[in-house]
């Protein structure tokens, strides 16, 4: 069957879903869903509409985002709008279900909001949800709208049209339109797309790669595995794009084995476009012709570097090599190779089926279109975010992310991740584009974006770091090999309350060295957190060394944990939580902590329900 | 640094290996580049990389034995010492680590009496640490062999543990009533 009929049974289909004369009901199963117990609800779905012989479509999509929520299921009646629900129970779910079904009772008292033909019973619209108004959302456009297993959805949304448009210009125009469009580089470097292609494009030989870089190595970070489990397509069409630009015929998805889901729904999405003619010989009756190989990775942070990752590709240790040669001119097995992003691909497919200059309509003079992130940490609603470039760090963390959790007080945000810097409150009027990130010491990075509280020591966040940039460093360089583990030693030093005043220089002078003297991207970032810290939380750096104190209460050896007798009613929750018997007390009588015996494990201070107990 | 001593898988059950690496040279040519791959394939089906399973792999594909382990010891995903039926991986990710997944680890390792790398004298868990593994709106999270659990804490996590075992106990009761 040739793409235009595909194409056009595609859109019957899908119009057919849309106009269902049953009940259709989404679930949410990407892995935060399935962690949150999407299954579970799946599978009660199935039973209540089987045991009861009512009829009702289940269908799984990708991850809409709203990671909080989950696990999340919609449901609409037929010609009715979607409704959600979000922290279901199975037994929710089934309620809910019986109620819609039998009693044509949506449940709104337990509904987030609704999508379609409203107005429904006092619930907001899904695009009005303060989480979901700000975004703009182009990389993630289906995700969580269509089931990510089947490729009839995604043509029917418009899917390979850019491949389409491509295939009729030359490649050079291919590569003018994506430079137009001011696309750079979504793995955190920011390097403008369209010239990458070209310098891959111009390099000599006849042989060229292409690869995807979906090694989402940054602890923080898992807006790749959500745009692949949610929308593999739109990745896959944009690599074909890359390739048809920069005139190769194979490439390769380098992607972690720590994402088993995604690598299944790459599997069956390459085994659809097969299928379809969308991959192989002669795509789409024209004479380019491509094959994709899926990589896993085998947990080797530094193969995300783009050398590391092709030496990882051929078989061996993934350790990175000098440039020049750059990958371009000389990369995989000796040829020009072309590395991109997962969601600079994600990018490209939208840009090419909607034109450079929409996209550029989007985000700053030098950063445009939009970015994703992964909002996580201390942070009220966590979830996966689109938003346009050039939008300010409080509207992400106040109005979309709603701010930090029970009434305490944000204190950075972390964003790059082991490669990032923690930016201060005080600087979340800070737009987010890749100058102004740098400018404050930390980077745009791939998108990971951890919010922290009081409760977060500032010195502990960099050690956290340090440690695994230094278990991570490859070990090829000296500056990153020795260097890391220096900088980690004083922090230890620090945190252990053995720290010195030199400790600070030590640390100041090491991470220099380590920047400008390190092989690749992996040890030249490595010092971001230590110096951004240093930079905007020395006080905390001093507290532990000059006072021995650790305010946040997360170094051990620097607190202890008191309970306030005036606020204490002695109800014994703590005394029963405390696993090592170091707390006593009468019943309704103030209780005490046995410093001697007390852990710090935590377990009284996070379960205290009247907030008696304090850190000193 | 690591005890990177690989162990003898043991011989009443070599036929196992054999019985591997006769698929194993169907689905490979035996190509430099399929090492990785192949040193996947091994541990998916026996859980680590024995000492003869890498011998073997280097005959297949010519490259020295050192190369072999070389490459195997570089990435964090390849073990070389036996696990327990059930890995208990603790995800380390930023996100879980503000969220107290180092709180979370220490609990469960002094629950368990290993750390991260060993496996229980029972032989039903191992602890593993894992970088990150992207469900970082659900810190602190866990992964059970196949199985990912988020939004934790520690009461939690034991809970889980304890319904492992309790299972475990059961079906062993059953199969020696079976018998």
């Amino acid at each position: 069957m040739d793409f235009l009929s595909i194409k056009e049974r595609a859109e019957k289909n899908w119009k057919a879903l849309e106009n269902l004369k049953q009940h259709l009901i989404q679930i949410g199963m990407g892995t935060c869903g399935k962690a949150a117990g999407a299954d579970a609800i799946y599978a009660v779905v199935k039973r209540v509409l089987k045991q009861l012989n009512l009829l009702g479509r289940v269908m799984q999509v990708g991850c809409i985002g709203t990671c909080y929520l989950e696990p999340m299921m919609t449901v609409r009646k037929p010609g009715g709008p979607f409704i959600y629900y979000g922290n279901l129970t199975a037994e929710r779910a089934e309620e809910i279900l019986l109620a819609t079904l039998k009693e044509d009772n949506p449940k709104s008292e337990w509904a987030i909001c609704y999508s379609g033909e409203g107005p429904v019973d006092g619930l907001p619209r899904f695009e009005d949800l303060p989480m979901i108004k700000p975004q703009v959302r182009i990389a993630l456009r289906n995700c969580g709208l269509i089931d990510p297993e089947n490729i009839e959805h995604y043509i029917a949304r418009g899917g390979y049209s850019g491949l389409m448009r491509a295939l009729q210009m030359k490649p050079e125009e291919v590569i003018e339109e994506v430079k137009t469009s001011g696309l750079r580089g979504r793995g955190g470097a920011g390097f403008p797309t369209g010239m990458k292609w070209e310098f891959a494009r111009k390099s000599g030989g006849k042989k060229r790669y292409i690869i995807c870089n979906a090694d989402e190595g940054d602890p923080g970070a898992f807006m790749d595995r959500s745009l692949l489990e949610g929308d593999p397509h739109s990745v896959l069409e944009g690599m074909l794009i890359g390739a048809y630009a920069i005139g190769c015929d194979e490439g390769y998805i380098y992607i972690r084995a720590e994402y088993p889901l995604a690598i299944q729904r790459l599997a069956i999405a390459t085994r659809q476009m097969k299928e379809a003619g969308l991959l192989g010989r002669n795509i789409l009756g024209t004479q380019f012709c491509f094959e994709i190989h899926v990589k896993e990775g085998a947990g080797a942070f530094v193969c995300g570097e783009e050398t590391a990752m092709m030496a990882s590709i051929a078989g061996g240790r993934g350790m990175p090599q000098p440039r020049p040669p750059f990958p371009a001119q000389k990369g995989l097995w000796g040829k020009p190779t072309n590395i991109n992003n997962v969601e600079t691909f994600g990018n490209v497919s939208a840009i090419l089926a909607k034109g450079a200059q929409w996209y550029a309509s989007f985000g700053t003079e030098k950063s445009k279109g939009t970015k994703t992130f992964a909002l996580a940490g201390k942070i009220q609603r966590t979830g996966l975010i689109e938003v346009p470039m050039g939008i300010r760090l409080k509207e992400i963390i106040f109005d979309i992310g709603g701010g930090v959790a029970k009434g305490k007080k944000v204190k950075a945000v972390q964003t790059g991740g082991p490669s990032g810097g923690c930016i201060p409150a005080d600087l979340f009027d800070l737009p987010v584009d890749y100058e102004s990130l740098t400018s404050a010491g930390s980077i745009m990075g791939s998108g990971g974006m951890v919010v922290m509280d009081e409760d977060t020591c500032m010195v502990d966040i960099p050690r956290y770091f340090l440690s695994f940039t230094a278990q991570e460093s490859c070990g090829k360089c000296v500056p990153c090999r020795l260097g890391t583990r220096q900088m980690l030693d004083a922090l230890n030093r620090i945190c252990n309350g053995h720290g010195t005043v030199e400790d600070l220089d030590l640390l100041k002078d090491v991470s220099e060295t380590v920047q400008k003297g390190s092989l690749c991207g992996l040890g030249q970032t490595a010092p971001n957190p230590v110096q951004t810290t240093l930079r905007y939380f020395r006080s905390e750096y001093e507290a532990h060394i000059l006072r021995k104190k650790c305010e946040a209460g997360v170094c051990k050896p620097l607190f202890h944990y008191e309970i306030d007798p005036e606020i204490c009613n002695g109800c014994g929750l703590c005394l029963k939580r405390c696993s090592v018997g170091a707390i006593s007390g009468e019943k309704k009588k103030p209780h005490r902590i046995d410093l001697e015996r007390c852990t710090k494990c935590g377990a009284c201070y996070e379960g205290c329900k009247f907030e008696a107990i304090r850190i000193s | 640094m690591e005890e990177a001593i690989y162990k003898k898988f043991p011989e009443e059950k070599v036929e196992e290996i054999e019985s591997l690496f006769t698929e194993i040279g169907k689905e490979f040519k035996g190509k430099a580049e399929e090492l990785i791959p192949m040193l996947q394939r091994v541990q998916k089906r026996l859980g680590y990389l024995p000492e003869q399973a890498l011998l073997a792999i280097a005959r297949m594909t010519g490259l020295p034995a050192a190369k072999i382990y070389g490459t195997a010891t570089f990435y964090a995903q390849f073990r070389f010492q036996p696990v327990g039926k059930y890995i208990i991986r603790v995800c380390r990710g930023t996100a879980c680590h503000v969220k107290g997944s180092d709180r979370l680890l220490n609990t469960i390792e002094e629950y368990l009496q290993v750390s991260p790398g060993q496996m229980t004298s029972d032989g039903l868990f191992t602890i593993e640490t894992v970088a990150c593994f992207g469900s970082c709106a659900l810190a602190p999270v866990l992964v059970i062999n196949d199985s990912v659990y988020g939004s934790l804490n520690r009461s939690k996590a034991l809970k889980l543990l304890d319904e492992i075992r309790e299972r475990e106990r059961s079906s062993s009761r059953h199969s020696t009533q079976g018998n």
